[in-house]
């Protein structure tokens, strides 16, 4: 059989397209590239959606860490302390085992069976996760920015009459993203990492669709030899990881455009690590 | 950088000349009844029993090791252990990585557990252990798969609903079945896989020999039967 | 083991959890807390060992030296860390074998890799096949410590490095006009300058290090997680005495607030440590506090 022909029956292979069997002989190089590469739509699909909707959260529970009413302040403090305390791969175990439960619980005689269907599998149920994960970690993040936001924006801001929601958007936001971008940029990094956990704790494979870390794992089960599978994840990841850092170094040079340039800060990966 | 240093420590840990052998038995520590760790957190079950009986018969100091199923392959070849006994069958696959000795158990069929009779075993959802010919077996068939990391999981989806069914080992299986009013044995029994056997390293042949020659003889004056009967209820000896 | 627990049961309630949490196994999940505890001790001066080497190293003014650093930087922190601990150590485990196999057996003809097979004479095995079962442990725990190290070393060099440029040139010019050669120089100046800026960078490394450890198991430890999922899953009466249901859930929920206490600990003292090094340095200190937060 040759590549091509495999990379047909099997690049869509972790998505349901393609041959509904996994090959089971006969392992080629082909197979293993094809297939790690196919699973590494589910890391990207996690990645990105988990980002996305995120950023939002984090930016809302920031505001809320920032806030002097204690009813904001307390349950967004105990919220990233909850998920950046404890590790993803014990969150992930908790949560599934939690959706289960939802999915099996009555209250008042009514039933909420297969109403928790879909948290029960992976692609909603460690998306969830993900997104929490991610909002915790992005919060602090933003938190930390906007705490150092130079009093001096603030107080062009007011000159200009601007105040409350658009001194936010226009001021403060701006500020705030531009001087979290590099930390937040090792977020996403971490974050694409961390997707590899998704079928490895807690939610299972369903038809025998999952990641990258799923079909090496397998190969490395089938050809009884952890060399050559893992190997090709981790070229993948490299891959992965430059493509991230080469957007977030778009991203950041339009948030630093109307700087002067030697006041432009290189993306380079900050000395700190926040995750 | 520290290499240097590092290959010195190494070279310095080693002792003396050889003592007598001793045979590092690897094994999963979580299949009961074949293996699993007891209250006590020792290695437990009837492997142990037929693994203590071997190695004395055959003269050997054997300590007892416990590894992830996943990677209790690769540790083997590499040399982290000498022997997986481990509930694991004879296939035409694995001979090809490793040696087995000859079996000390029978072709065990494998079952189908569900939480009710009606439990739909060709269409339905199939659990089963990522990575075990059940989990192969399940996919060629036509059922949807689902896979868990341990063989617990895939009872706790049963119990829970996630699935209808779980394709696993009979003996595995059948406690579970006899303690829980909620679960049952369903369907046809399926055939897959060969006995079960002891794995050593295609090189090792000479201490192959040597558990080889002991199993034929507890096979011959019947105390691998005994074991049997004593870890399998309900089981005759077939040797 | 109480005297009270030799038939379990006849017990019920708290008598009955009080066998149940004392029996060998629990004593054994209670031990591989400490063997988490005595890993991260063990791992953080390890990984900040090898970090400095690679920020030497990427900083060197040999090409190959550099490029060396560079390259063990950017791929090991471009892999997930769960990659490399499904194939690493078995990798580090031969790659030490086959080492020893060339130095104490010299004569020895046949090839090392056997088809599948990777067999080294019995002089170079490690540890060796007759030694105890306790020095296989330490062994294996040794080799979870180079695997994080190695790994958590890529990201504390880069914090290094970052920290290292973050020293003032003034200060190492000046160091330079008063005569002393670069080596000088990084050795009394930009060394013990550089702790409290790569401070805030390490904290984090070492909270991310704590969250890490769940993955030991992989390593073949048998650390906390292990034990919570061979403790919680069901057991049958047949193989325990103290049967019971799926209570993987409690198990990891006890793991759960062993964690988020670690943390709390560790942010504690790591902010107590930093208003000590920032101590007479009021503005890089609460500059880099501020950044910190």
């Amino acid at each position: 059989m040759s590549c091509w022909q495999t990379i047909q029956d099997y690049a869509l292979r972790s998505v349901g397209y393609g041959e509904r069997l996994l090959p089971r002989d006969d392992f080629t190089l082909c197979h293993q590239f094809t297939l790690i590469g196919s699973g590494l739509i589910w890391n990207v699909y996690f990645g990105a959606l988990a980002l996305c909707f995120g950023f939002f959260l984090a930016t809302g529970v920031a505001l809320g860490k920032a806030s002097p009413a204690p009813w904001l302040r307390k349950p967004a403090e105990w919220f990233v302390f909850v998920f950046r305390g404890s590790p993803l791969f014990i969150q992930f175990f908790l949560a599934y085992f939690f959706f289960i439960t939802l999915n099996n619980t009555e209250i008042a005689g009514v039933s909420f069976r297969g109403a928790f269907d879909w948290f029960t599998s992976a692609w909603l149920g460690a998306l969830v996760v993900l997104f929490l994960n991610t909002a915790a970690y992005s919060a602090e993040i933003f938190h930390g920015a906007l705490q150092s936001v130079p009093r001096g924006d603030i107080e062009a801001a007011d000159a200009y009459g601007l105040t409350g929601w658009p001194r936010f958007r226009r001021v403060i936001w701006p500020t705030m993203l531009r001087l979290a971008w590099p930390a937040y940029t090792n977020e996403a990094i971490f974050l694409f990492h961390a997707t590899t956990l998704v079928f490895f704790s807690g939610f299972p494979a369903w038809q025998q669709k999952g990641d990258a870390l799923y079909y090496a794992n397998y190969f490395a089960d089938k050809t009884f030899n952890p060399f050559v599978p893992y190997p090709i994840l981790a070229g993948y990841f490299i891959l992965l990881t430059l493509a991230v850092i080469g957007v977030c170094a778009v991203v950041n040079r339009r948030l630093n455009r109307h700087l002067p340039q030697d006041r432009r800060q290189r993306l380079k990966l900050r000395l700190r690590i926040i995750r | 950088m520290k290499t240097p240093i590092a290959i010195a420590a190494l070279l310095a840990l080693t002792s003396g000349p050889a003592l007598a052998q001793t045979v590092r038995m690897g094994t999963e520590g979580a299949y009961p009844p074949y293996n699993f760790l007891n209250d006590a957190g020792e290695v437990d079950g009837f492997e142990r029993d037929v693994g203590d009986a071997l190695c004395e018969r055959a003269g050997l100091t054997c300590e007892w090791v416990t590894n992830d199923w996943d990677s209790i392959i690769p540790n083997l070849v590499s040399g982290n252990y000498d022997t997986i006994i481990a509930g694991m069958s004879i296939t035409p696959e694995r001979d090809e990585v490793i040696d087995f000795t000859q079996e000390y158990f029978p072709p065990d069929p494998s079952a189908y557990l569900a939480a009710s009779d009606s439990a739909d075993l060709t269409g339905g959802v199939i659990a089963a252990q990522v990575g075990t010919i059940q989990a192969g077996h399940v996919a060629a068939s036509g059922a949807t798969l689902v896979e868990f990391a341990t063989p617990d999981e895939t009872i706790a989806a049963v119990r829970n609903g996630e699935a209808d069914a779980v394709l696993a080992d009979k003996a595995f299986l059948e406690p579970f079945a006899a303690e829980d009013d909620g679960l049952m044995l369903v369907g046809e029994d399926v055939a897959i896989g060969g006995g079960i056997g002891m794995g050593l390293r295609e090189s090792d042949t000479e201490l192959r020999a040597k558990f080889d020659a002991a199993i034929t003889a507890m096979k011959a004056d019947g105390s691998l039967n005994a074991l049997i009967e004593k870890w399998f209820e309900g089981r005759t000896g077939p040797y | 083991m109480l005297p009270y627990c030799a038939d379990p049961d006849t017990l019920s309630g708290l008598t009955w959890l009080s066998c149940y949490l004392t029996t060998g196994k629990h004593m054994a999940f209670y031990l591989s807390f400490l063997t988490v505890m005595a890993l991260l001790l063990v791992t953080a001066p390890t990984a900040l060992l090898f970090g400095f080497g690679g920020a030497v190293a990427a900083r060197s003014r040999i090409p190959p030296l550099r490029w060396l650093g560079l390259a063990y930087t950017s791929i090991v922190r471009g892999v997930p860390d769960i990659a490399f601990f499904l194939f690493f150590v078995i990798a580090l485990d031969q790659a030490f074998e086959w080492v020893r196999h060339k130095v104490k057996c010299p004569d020895w003809t046949e090839a090392v890799r056997q088809g599948n097979d990777f067999v080294v004479c019995a002089a170079a095995k490690l540890p060796l096949s007759t030694a105890p079962q306790w020095m296989h442990e330490i062994y294996g725990f040794a080799l979870a410590v180079l695997t994080f190290a190695i790994v958590f070393g890529a990201f504390a060099a880069n914090v290094l490095s970052g920290a290292m440029r973050a020293v003032p040139r003034a200060q190492t010019e000046t160091a330079e006009a008063y005569g002393m050669s670069r080596r000088q120089v990084f050795r009394r100046v930009t060394v013990p300058q550089m702790w409290v800026y790569a401070l805030p960078g390490l904290s984090n490394l070492w909270m991310l290090l704590v969250k890490s450890t769940p993955l030991l198991f992989l390593l073949g430890v048998e650390d906390i997680v292990y034990w919570a999922r061979e403790l919680g899953g069901s057991k049958t009466a047949r193989f325990s005495d103290y049967p019971h249901g799926d209570w993987r859930m409690w198990y990891f929920l006890a793991l759960l607030v062993f964690y988020l206490l670690l943390t709390r600990v560790s942010e504690i003292i790591l902010d107590r440590l930093m208003a000590r090094l920032t101590h007479g340095q009021a503005t890089v200190g609460a500059d880099t506090r501020e950044r910190a937060a």
